[in-house]
This record gives structure tokens, C-alpha cells and sequence, in this order.
């Protein structure tokens, strides 16, 4: 079976028609005065899922993750959390914790006091409290820094207390705003692949929000796409990659180079697209699209073929232009063409050998050609 | 960069220094005069001190105040801190503009029409005038004092501390008291430490709303001066100097070396 992307995913409850949603988001409108934040928002999450909310700022991930967390109540519509409808229920009585972006670690505590806090308020009894901070503690690997208080640890440090403390009370669900917003990029980097072990350590689902792709495509087994309080698109990072539902999510998702046209033959082979870019595509899916209809002919630029020579066939799939731009990044190289039609084409190529017999420079004359199933026609 | 100190500057500061604090220096100097003259020096002494504490009125007086103070002081924070926080956190209620403009009146209300005002409100309850008519004056006018202190701290207050708080199994009062409260602490004792300091040295609403027995040190002392100055009077002025500034300094002395060890702490910290 064909597989979008690289890996083969084990953990598909999405796919599972028996399997039951663990957050269900139904309905859900969110309005702030004149406002919306969320508009009419379904969404399913299930359990052990790491999801992500992507979108750009003011796009209304946050506030459905403040509802989830019950600081914010829907306006209409309702969220299920484990079958249960929250309506009412407050933030304080909820089996679902929040790690805040800014870590709203409280400053008068220490690190110790701070990942018990939340225990403290169960009433647990103190030897066990000890236990489970001295676990957390370990976990997060801040043993030595126990009786330091926040403003004595370095960023990366306090983002981890703030993740010991959001998991301390072992939630059903923990809430992540921005988790790495703070870090520079290296240590994000070390962090998304600890918090992804952790998950599986801990067996939680993770609701993270981010305007971080990167972030996104890295860590969660779905991401949400969503924009101006809707979402654009609910599926696994390589088939938001591959397989985008519309241009707003293959623009907003990677590089994207986009071809418009008119479908002239459209049937269970494929279909072909006369582009307004001077070239015909032929492609191996139709995205539904209906003979005569426009469309936009989406390819990422590392599928995208550059060559001084023409390549085998020049019928379709392949038109010549001049390298307008080159940016060279080590593993691999990015080169801008301009086409006849004055479109910039974005082709990247892997360095997988450091020499190369066909070096192409500034003002070279190149081709780009690609491959029937390199892309995909968008509709909408 | 700024080339020395030039003969203007110096000039300045001198005479704006010697305006500000020449004639207390006077009179402190003074309360350690031999004489019984003022304004004479007739050579060191502290006899007016050992005097002072045997003048059986000035004492009262004193002990009336400190009461007065302490007590007006801590009723004026809690209700202050109650007022800063319904107008920070709840800036949607019908008549907030009102509220938050009656809070803050008497801060510029002239303090004889403040005084007048209560003693007619007194009068007409029919409360006698005394030691708790002085403390109920100053709760009043004390108290928007400290509401615009706490209140300037608590716009800067993160809010998600206490939704963490919250989110953490933390009922509302729970969460305020064990996140906010300790969080705007400072600020609440910076309040507490001004009404005490206002009711301290009042002396205008007290004369109206002051009844026998219940004197305070400001309203003694001026009504002695009236019969003539005594060295005993620039005494306990000095004294009362002494307890004001050194609560002062103390609290500014900690409160920087504070700064200075956060500052420390957080560099330390990024270091790692």
C-alpha cells in the first residue's frame, strides 16, 4: 500500500472506526465582544494522542485550549472531555493540566514547593507528596536545583518545573501553550524530542499549541491547522504536508510552489492541466477536480528536478528557465528559477555528494522538470 | 558626559539642600540645648529628653497616636487592598468609573473639608468623639492611599499564576491566598507602612475629629507650641524624625540589597 510521507504510523486510533474520541470539541463558538475567537469548531482528540494546534497568532488555538482547560467557558456549543460534557465544571475541578508559556511558576516558592503545589491541594498525605516531587524531580532532571527558587534557574530549567509541576498530578490530559516558545533554538530542539518521550513514558495525551510547523510536524501524531477561529485541516504531519486540503494549508505548511491552471483531462489516471506558466502538468491525482475547472498545482521544492540539460521528455512536467537566486545551506541547496511567465520556481536539491559535474550558477539557463505523483491539485 | 561640577550646580544644590533640610537640622539640633531657650545655644545636653519622657501629656499623647496609627493602618490596607483589587480585576462592573473616582477623591480633597465633613457625619449619628472617631478619620482618608499603591502592583500581577494555581486543583481562595497574597505582599506593606506614616503625623483631621482623652502627639504638640516653644517639643519632634527615617532607610536598605541579589541570582542562573 502507498503510505503518505517516510514512516509507518502503529498508533492511528483516527483511522479506527471503533476507537472513542477522548476530547470532543463540538460545535464550539467563541466570542469576545464583537469577537469571534472560534468559530462553530468540531474536533475529535483520542487518548495517549500528542495534537497539535497550529496556526498563526489571534487564529484562536489558545482560547480553545484556555476552553479545554475551563479558564474560558464556550459561548456555544460543547467540549467532552472522556465523555464527559465540562460545561460548569472550573478550571480547579478539571483532570486536565495546563503548562503555560510564560510558566507561571510561582516566584515566593521553591522548585520543590512549586511541583507540589498541586499535590498539596489533593490533600495527598506528606511522605507520599515527597515521593512523587523527589519522582518529578528526577524526571525532569533537576534533583540539585529542588530548593532554588524560579528566578535562580535559567530558562530552559524553568521551562522543565513547569512541566514537572503540570504533570506531577498525573492529569488525563496535560495542555501545552507554547511549551518552547521561550528557548533558544537548540535547546527547543533537545526539548520537543524530550517531551515526546516523556509522553509515551507517561502514556498522557498531549494538546500542545504552537505557530511553530516546525515544532508541530516534529512532535504530534495529528496537527490541526487552524485559522480565524476554524480549522483548516485535521491530519498526521506528512499528509498536511503532502496531501494539503487547500492552498491556505500548502502555503502555510513548508515551501510550496504553486502552478495555476485549467484541468483539461480529468479521469481515474490522473489529469492534465494546462498551466498558465507556459508548461502542461500531468499529474496522477485530481483532487476531484472536474474537466474545465481552475485549479492550482501544488509541489513542494525539494521534489522539483533542476538541471542544465533538457530532461528526457520536455511534453510536460518540465519547462526551462534561469536560475535567479542560489542559496546554498550545507545539506542541501536551494535555487530560485524565474520562468518565462515570471513566476520564481523554489527547487531544492540534496548535497548527498560533496562534488557535483553539474554546477549551476547565477544567470544559468536551467530546467525543472518532476514526477506525475510529485504534487498535488488543490481545489480550494 | 558631565565635565564637573560647575560653580552654579553647586550653588544649587546647597541652597535647595539647606531650604529642604536646614530647618530640621535646627531643630534637632536645638532638642540637645543646654538652654531653656530655642534659640539660644547655651551647650550640649539631654536633659529634655529625660524631661520628655516624664512629661506625663506628651506620653499620652504618644501612646494615643501609636495606636491610632497601627490600628488605622491595618484596617486602611485591608480595605484598600479590597478596593485595588475589584478595580483591577473586575473592570466591567456598571458605575466602575464612579467607584474608582470616589476611591481616589480624598486623595486630592482638601484635608479641612475631609475633617469638617466627618465631624458633622459624627454629630449626626451621634457617636462621641474620641479615640474611635480619630481611627474611623483615618481609615478614610488613608485608605485610597494604600489603594493606589496596591493597585499599581497588582497591574503588573501575571494572572496566570493564578490560573496555574487554579488549574493545579486550587479553589479562588485558596489561590488568593496562597499566590496572590504573598505575590503583591511588598506592596501591601509599602501601603500599610505609608497610612501609618500619614496617620502618624496627621494633624488637621484629627483636630476635628478628636475628643477629650484622646489627644494624638501632632495635636499636643501643637497645641503646647501655642504656649511657647520648650526644648521638649524639638525633642519628641526629633524623636518622631528619628522613627520615620530610619523606617525609611531600613526599608530601602532591604529592599535594594534585594534587587541586588535577584540581579546576582538571575545572572548566576543564565550562566548556569
Amino acid at each position: 500500500m502507498n503510505s503518505l510521507g517516510s514512516i509507518r504510523r502503529v498508533f492511528a486510533p483516527w483511522n479506527d472506526p471503533a476507537a472513542k474520541p477522548y476530547i470532543v470539541f463540538e460545535r464550539v463558538t467563541k466570542t469576545f465582544g464583537g469577537f469571534t475567537a472560534v468559530n462553530d469548531l468540531s474536533l475529535v482528540i483520542y487518548e495517549r494522542e500528542f495534537f497539535a494546534l497550529l496556526g498563526a497568532s489571534g487564529c484562536g488555538k489558545t482560547t480553545l485550549l484556555r476552553m479545554l482547560a475551563g479558564f474560558e467557558e464556550p459561548t456555544s456549543g460543547r467540549i467532552l472531555l472522556d465523555g464527559q460534557d465540562m460545561r460548569g465544571i472550573p478550571p480547579y475541578r478539571r483532570p486536565a493540566n495546563m503548562m503555560f508559556q510564560s510558566y507561571a511558576l510561582f516566584p515566593h516558592m521553591t522548585v520543590e514547593q512549586n511541583i507540589a503545589f498541586g499535590l498539596r491541594q489533593e490533600g495527598l498525605p506528606k511522605p507520599e507528596i515527597e515521593a512523587r516531587v523527589a519522582d518529578m524531580l528526577k524526571l525532569v532532571k533537576l534533583g540539585q536545583f529542588a530548593r532554588r527558587k524560579p528566578h535562580q534557574l535559567s530558562g530552559g530549567q524553568r521551562q522543565r518545573v513547569a512541566l514537572a509541576r503540570s504533570v506531577a498530578k498525573r492529569p488525563k490530559v496535560l495542555l501545552l501553550d507554547e511549551p518552547l516558545g521561550a528557548l533558544d533554538r537548540k535547546l527547543r530542539e533537545e526539548t520537543q524530542f524530550e517531551l515526546m518521550d516523556l509522553q509515551q513514558e507517561l502514556g498522557l495525551t498531549f494538546v500542545i499549541v504552537t505557530h511553530d510547523q516546525e515544532e508541530a510536524m516534529t512532535m504530534a501524531d495529528r496537527i490541526a491547522v487552524m485559522d480565524k477561529g476554524k480549522v483548516m485541516q485535521v491530519a498526521t504531519p506528512a499528509e498536511i504536508y503532502e496531501a494539503p486540503a487547500s492552498r491556505f494549508i500548502a502555503d502555510f505548511v513548508g515551501s510550496v510552489n504553486m502552478f495555476e491552471g485549467t484541468v483539461e483531462r480529468s479521469d481515474e489516471d490522473g489529469a492534465s492541466i494546462a498551466g498558465n506558466d507556459g508548461f502542461s502538468i500531468r499529474t496522477s491525482n485530481t483532487g476531484g477536480a472536474a474537466r474545465g475547472s481552475s485549479v492550482a498545482f501544488a509541489i513542494r521544492p525539494e521534489k522539483i528536478r533542476v538541471s542544465s540539460k533538457p530532461p528526457e521528455q520536455t511534453a510536460f512536467n518540465a519547462v526551462a528557465g534561469e536560475i535567479y537566486d542560489i542559496a546554498y545551506l550545507g545539506d542541501m541547496t536551494v535555487y530560485h528559477v524565474k520562468l518565462p511567465s515570471g513566476q520564481v520556481v523554489k527547487a531544492s536539491a540534496l548535497n548527498a555528494a560533496r562534488i557535483t559535474n553539474d554546477p549551476l550558477t547565477w544567470q544559468d539557463r536551467a530546467w525543472i522538470s518532476f514526477d506525475p505523483d510529485a504534487g498535488i491539485v488543490l481545489t480550494s | 558626559m558631565i565635565a564637573g561640577w560647575s560653580r552654579f550646580n553647586v550653588v544649587s544644590v546647597v541652597l535647595g539642600f539647606a531650604f529642604l533640610y536646614l530647618p530640621i537640622v535646627l531643630l534637632v539640633v536645638f532638642s540637645f540645648n543646654e538652654s531653656r531657650l530655642v534659640t539660644v545655644w547655651g551647650g550640649f545636653s539631654t536633659k529634655w529628653y529625660v524631661s520628655l519622657f516624664s512629661n506625663q501629656g506628651l506620653m499620652d499623647a504618644a501612646w494615643v497616636t501609636a495606636r491610632v496609627a497601627v490600628i488605622s493602618a491595618t484596617v486602611a490596607t485591608v480595605l484598600g487592598t479590597m478596593a485595588a483589587l475589584v478595580l483591577t480585576r473586575h473592570t466591567r462592573f456598571r458605575g466602575r468609573i464612579l467607584f474608582s473616582g470616589m476611591v481616589f477623591a480624598p486623595l486630592v480633597m482638601p484635608e479641612v473639608i475631609t475633617g469638617l465633613s466627618l465631624l458633622l457625619l459624627f454629630v449626626a449619628v451621634g457617636l462621641d468623639r474620641g479615640f474611635l472617631t480619630v481611627t474611623l478619620a483615618h481609615v478614610t482618608f488613608s485608605m485610597c492611599f494604600v489603594a493606589v499603591v496596591v493597585q499599581s502592583r497588582l497591574v503588573t500581577f501575571d494572572r496566570s499564576l493564578e490560573e496555574a494555581a487554579m488549574d493545579l486543583g486550587a479553589p479562588p481562595v485558596t489561590t488568593f491566598f496562597q499566590i496572590t497574597l504573598p505575590v503583591i505582599a511588598p506592596a501591601i506593606v509599602s501601603g500599610w507602612l505609608l497610612a501609618f506614616t500619614l496617620s502618624l503625623d496627621d494633624l488637621v483631621i484629627a483636630s476635628f475629629t478628636s475628643g477629650p482623652g484622646a489627644t494624638t502627639l501632632p495635636m499636643k504638640i501643637y497645641s503646647q507650641v501655642r504656649l511657647g516653644v520648650t526644648p521638649e517639643i524639638n525633642a519628641v519632634s526629633t524623636l518622631m524624625i528619628g522613627l520615620v527615617a530610619g523606617g525609611v532607610i531600613a526599608a530601602s536598605i532591604v529592599n535594594k540589597r534585594r534587587a541586588v541579589q535577584r540581579a546576582r541570582d538571575e545572572q548566576a542562573a543564565e550562566r548556569g
